[in-house]
Formats: C-alpha cells, sequence, structure tokens
C-alpha cells in the first residue's frame, strides 16, 4: 500500500491570501481605501457571487495537492454542479439547494462497527483538525476544476466507530427528502443517492470528508454540510449531503452503476485509457480554459494510491 | 426573418456579459443543438397547417425554416470540430465512428445536406414535385435521428428528448389527413 508523506506537496500550500488578494485588488479600483481597510474584514455572506461566502471556518493547515495549479474560482465551483437531487442542469443546484436545512443534521454511522452511533454535524466539525487541501477533481463528464476544499480525513471519523474484521466497503447515503430536494420527486435515479469504497480506499490519507470549500463552510449544492471527496475518482463517487454511512461485507450497488451498469463501474478511478461509452477519457476540460488537456490516470494521484490497486485488472478499474 | 437569428444574438449576448455559465463551450454546443431541434419542427408546422387549418401564409417561411435549422445544425457541428474538440481529427474520427450518440448525430446533418442543396427554385424544377417532395420527406428521419442523438446524449432525465419526440410524432400526424385527401384526388 502507498505510504502517506504529509510533506509531499504540503509545504507549496498556496496561501489563503492568494485567491484574497485578487478581491483586494479589485476593491481598491471600486471603492479606493475605504475598501480596502474593509477587505481586511471577513467577507460577509452574500457579498457578491464572485467571492468566497459563508461562515469562515477555522483551517489548521494547508495542502497543496494539484500540482500548484490555481484553484477555479468560486463562482465556477458553486453554479456548475451535478447534484441530481436538485435538479438535472448543472445550473440548478445553485438556483434550488440554498433552502437546504442543514443544522440540526446528524450522521448515522452504522453496521460492522464496535460503536455504531449518531453523530451530531457540531461534533464532527471538531473531531479533527480541519485541514484545507487543494484537489483536482475530475467530473466522468470530462470536465475538471481545482477545488481548495476544507476537511479531514475520513480515517478519523471511520477510527473512532472501529469498523470490525468483517468491514470491506463503506456504503455513503445521500439525505433522502423530497420536500427539500424537488429532484427527487422524479425517478430518474433510485433515491437516495448511494455510494460506495473499499474499506482501504476509505481508510487512504487522501479520502476527505469534506465540510468546507474555499475556507467557508460547504455551500448546499456542493453538498453541504457534509461529503466525501476521493480525488483520483470521478466526482460521481464522492456522496454529498451525506446522513448514513453503513460499513458492510459486501460490495454494495452503488446508484449509477445501478443506472447505466456498462457506463458507469464500482471503482470509478480516473482512467484516461477506458473511454465513457459516448465520449473519450483520454482528455479533460478544466474550467475555464479553452483547450482540453491530458486526464492523468488516477487524476494525477497514481503515486499515492495505485498500490491499492495492485493485481487487478487496470480496464476494470472504472 | 431575422427572428430565427435571435438565439445566435443571445449567445453572442451571453457569451460577452458572462451568460453561458461555467463551461461556455459545452452551453453553446449544447443551445445550437436545441435550437436546431426547435427550428426544424417549425419547419414541419406550414404544411399541416394549410391541410388542417387553411392558413396559407407560412408556407413562405417554409424554405427559410428548413434552411436555418441546416445552419444551425451545421454550425453546432462545425463547432464542435472546431472548438470543442479544436480540429483534434484522431478524436474527432473516432468519436463519428465509434459513439452511437455522435454517429446519429452526425447521420442527421447528413440527412440535411441534400435538403438543403435543393432547396432552390432550379432545384425543385430540375428534380420535378413529385421526386422534390419525395426527397425531402428525408426531413423525418433527420428529425427522428436528430431526437435519438438527443436521448442517447441526456445521462438521466429523458424528458425534453421526449418532448421532442413527441412534437415530431404530431407534426407527421398531423399531415395524415392531407394524404389522405390527396390519394383520393
Ligand atoms: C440535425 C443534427 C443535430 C441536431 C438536431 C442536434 C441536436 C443536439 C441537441 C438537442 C443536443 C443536446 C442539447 C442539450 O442537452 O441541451 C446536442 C448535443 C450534442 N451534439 Fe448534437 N445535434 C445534431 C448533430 C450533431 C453532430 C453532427 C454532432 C457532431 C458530430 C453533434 C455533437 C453534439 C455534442 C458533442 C453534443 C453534446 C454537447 C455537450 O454535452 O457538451 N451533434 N445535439
Amino acid at each position: 500500500m502507498a505510504r502517506w508523506k504529509p510533506d509531499l506537496r504540503g509545504s507549496e500550500a498556496t496561501p489563503e491570501e492568494t485567491w484574497l488578494r485578487r478581491r483586494d485588488f479589485l476593491r481598491l479600483g471600486a471603492a479606493g481605501a475605504i475598501g480596502a481597510a474593509a477587505s481586511a474584514l471577513p467577507l460577509p455572506a452574500g457579498a457578491g457571487e464572485d467571492d468566497p461566502s459563508g461562515e469562515v471556518l477555522p483551517v489548521a493547515r494547508k495542502l497543496e495537492m494539484a500540482g500548484g495549479e490555481k484553484p477555479t474560482p468560486w463562482k465556477s465551483v458553486t453554479t456548475y454542479n451535478n447534484f441530481y437531487e436538485f435538479g438535472t442542469d448543472k445550473a440548478d443546484p445553485a438556483k434550488r439547494a440554498s433552502g437546504l436545512r442543514v443544522r440540526p443534521w446528524t450522521l448515522a454511522v452504522e453496521g460492522e462497527v464496535k460503536k455504531a452511533r449518531a453523530i451530531g454535524i457540531e461534533e464532527i466539525l471538531k473531531m479533527a483538525p480541519l485541514e484545507e487541501r487543494i484537489y483536482r477533481f475530475r467530473c466522468v463528464e470530462a470536465w475538471s476544476m481545482v477545488v481548495p476544499w476544507v476537511g479531514f480525513p475520513l480515517s478519523e471519523l471511520l477510527k473512532r466507530v472501529e469498523p470490525t474484521s468483517r468491514a470491506k466497503y463503506v456504503v455513503f447515503e445521500t439525505l433522502l427528502d423530497k420536500a427539500q430536494m424537488p429532484g427527487q420527486a422524479s425517478r430518474i435515479l433510485e433515491w437516495p443517492y448511494t455510494e460506495g469504497l473499499r474499506i482501504d480506499e476509505a481508510m487512504n490519507p487522501l479520502t476527505l470528508l469534506a465540510v468546507g470549500l474555499y475556507g467557508r463552510v460547504l455551500p448546499p449544492q456542493n453538498g453541504a454540510p457534509l461529503r466525501v471527496i476521493t480525488p483520483w475518482k470521478y466526482g460521481f463517487k464522492g456522496a454529498k449531503s451525506i446522513v448514513r454511512m453503513r460499513l458492510v461485507e459486501e460490495q454494495p450497488r452503488t446508484t449509477w452503476a445501478l443506472m447505466a451498469p456498462t457506463e458507469y463501474g464500482f471503482y470509478g478511478n480516473v482512467n484516461p485509457a477506458v473511454d465513457h461509452p459516448r465520449w473519450s477519457q483520454a482528455k479533460e476540460r478544466r474550467l475555464g480554459e479553452f483547450f482540453r488537456r491530458d486526464t492523468l490516470p488516477f487524476n494525477g494521484y497514481a503515486a499515492e494510491v495505485a498500490g491499492l490497486y495492485a493485481g487487478l485488472d487496470p480496464r476494470k478499474l472504472y | 426573418m431575422a427572428v430565427l437569428l435571435l438565439p445566435v444574438v443571445k449567445i453572442g449576448w451571453d457569451a460577452a456579459t458572462g451568460g453561458l455559465g461555467a463551461n461556455p463551450i459545452e452551453a453553446v454546443q449544447n443551445r445550437l443543438g436545441f435550437w436546431t431541434l426547435v427550428i426544424l419542427a417549425l419547419a414541419l408546422v406550414p404544411t399541416p397547417a394549410k391541410d388542417l387549418l387553411g392558413v396559407s401564409w407560412p408556407q413562405r417561411l417554409r424554405r427559410i425554416l428548413g434552411v436555418t435549422a441546416f445552419g444551425y445544425a451545421l454550425a453546432h457541428f462545425l463547432f464542435y470540430v472546431g472548438v470543442d474538440k479544436f480540429f483534434d481529427w484522431q478524436t474527432i474520427s473516432r468519436d463519428l465512428t465509434r459513439r452511437p450518440f455522435l454517429m446519429v448525430g452526425f447521420a442527421a446533418l447528413l440527412c440535411l445536406v441534400p435538403l438543403a442543396v435543393t432547396s432552390t427554385d432550379g432545384w425543385l424544377l430540375r428534380l420535378g414535385y413529385r421526386r422534390w417532395k419525395l426527397l425531402h420527406r428525408l426531413v423525418y428521419v433527420a428529425a427522428a435521428l436528430a431526437v435519438v442523438h438527443f436521448a442517447w446524449r441526456v445521462k438521466a432525465d429523458p424528458t425534453r428528448p421526449l418532448l421532442f419526440a413527441a412534437v415530431f410524432a404530431l407534426l407527421l400526424l398531423a399531415r395524415v389527413p392531407g394524404w389522405i385527401r390527396a390519394a383520393r384526388r
């Protein structure tokens, strides 16, 4: 298994100021000295959809893990979302998810664990020091972004419930609530959205339990209040707005693999050599760029995760 | 008929003002495809409108509607080649030989080519009305292929392609009385 090296590229972490500075610059231009003074304060929510907004999270350390690439602007990250619970258009979640009640929120962790329990979101937020992790994000639809997530390794949470030796997989379940999630009224997918990881994938240090974005709490359209991020897998593997984690012995049936088994596998590992039936996965469009760029095996995280799949047929790893 | 260019104007306007969202290339690609279908459907309205409702003024618009639909289809295709794939011929040729969703889209475009070419008065005379009319029934094949293209592209929600399928089916159905009348004559 690949060993985690925390100092890998962490020292190059892009300071928060890099993306804050641009805003300062804009404000200077707009409002002169007063604007400059005001920009030293945290930005109030709704100050402008181009700027990060929402409650600021205490970030203990920052890891830049996208090869030094600039994060995709906040506006793109929060207005271009696949979250079918709020509609199938990418603009739907930003328009329709804002009312999602994220407090109180309880996560049930159950199944093959010694300490099954329901954990409130406040406790989760304090469970481990929050880290900013800048990861590449590759959607199965051949577009990608670079996202500064905030969260902590999922293993921190799983360790606390003490998985038994029979826990081979972790199943993630998204909230099921037609009243709040209008997309669930039509049966385009089997609700609730269910995703899963092998236990060693879930315990891998790269696997993040994300609670924030750009130093702020996660906006509803990005999967508030907590979601999973596995940067070497296509985006659909990262369940959003999670209410339940079940540790199980058998490989779970996951939503997209059920919906179109020839198009979406259980692993969902980013693999430029295995095409989606309807398009090539060899290249991707990074949001904001004109030319497509080459897709990297495991989305560029082969050094960290390829060891997880030693002995498995790479053609099956999609 | 400048109205038919409004979708393009709107695309230009949105492109200039950031109204195309985070992935403008995809947005333009999809909008051109959508308007191809809409205008193609509009081109099929005049004939049944005359047969069923006795309204004949739309007849004059039939040619411009049909040719414009072809123009949008061509723009949609050229945008795919020149912008989305940026002349990446290897990917394009693989797309057009291996991916059913794009193969049927391409077939739809190919069906429209002879119709656009023979849309002139000269061609109508050269072919003779009967043969011209027979040839132009290809438009239904094009419409069917285009709807399949749309349906196969969609990941989960088939509502919009089904809506177009229903519209084209109704437009075809609306022609039946006219055919019966013609056969009786
Ligand atoms: C009569 C011919 C055609 C019609 C009516 C048509 C129509 C459409 C429609 C309605 C969409 C989906 C729009 C949406 O989801 O909002 C679409 C998408 C698309 N079409 Fe076509 N199409 C045609 C021909 C073609 C051809 C010849 C190609 C290229 C070979 C092509 C490539 C595409 C691509 C790549 C998309 C997906 C865009 C994306 O998701 O980024 N189409 N088309």
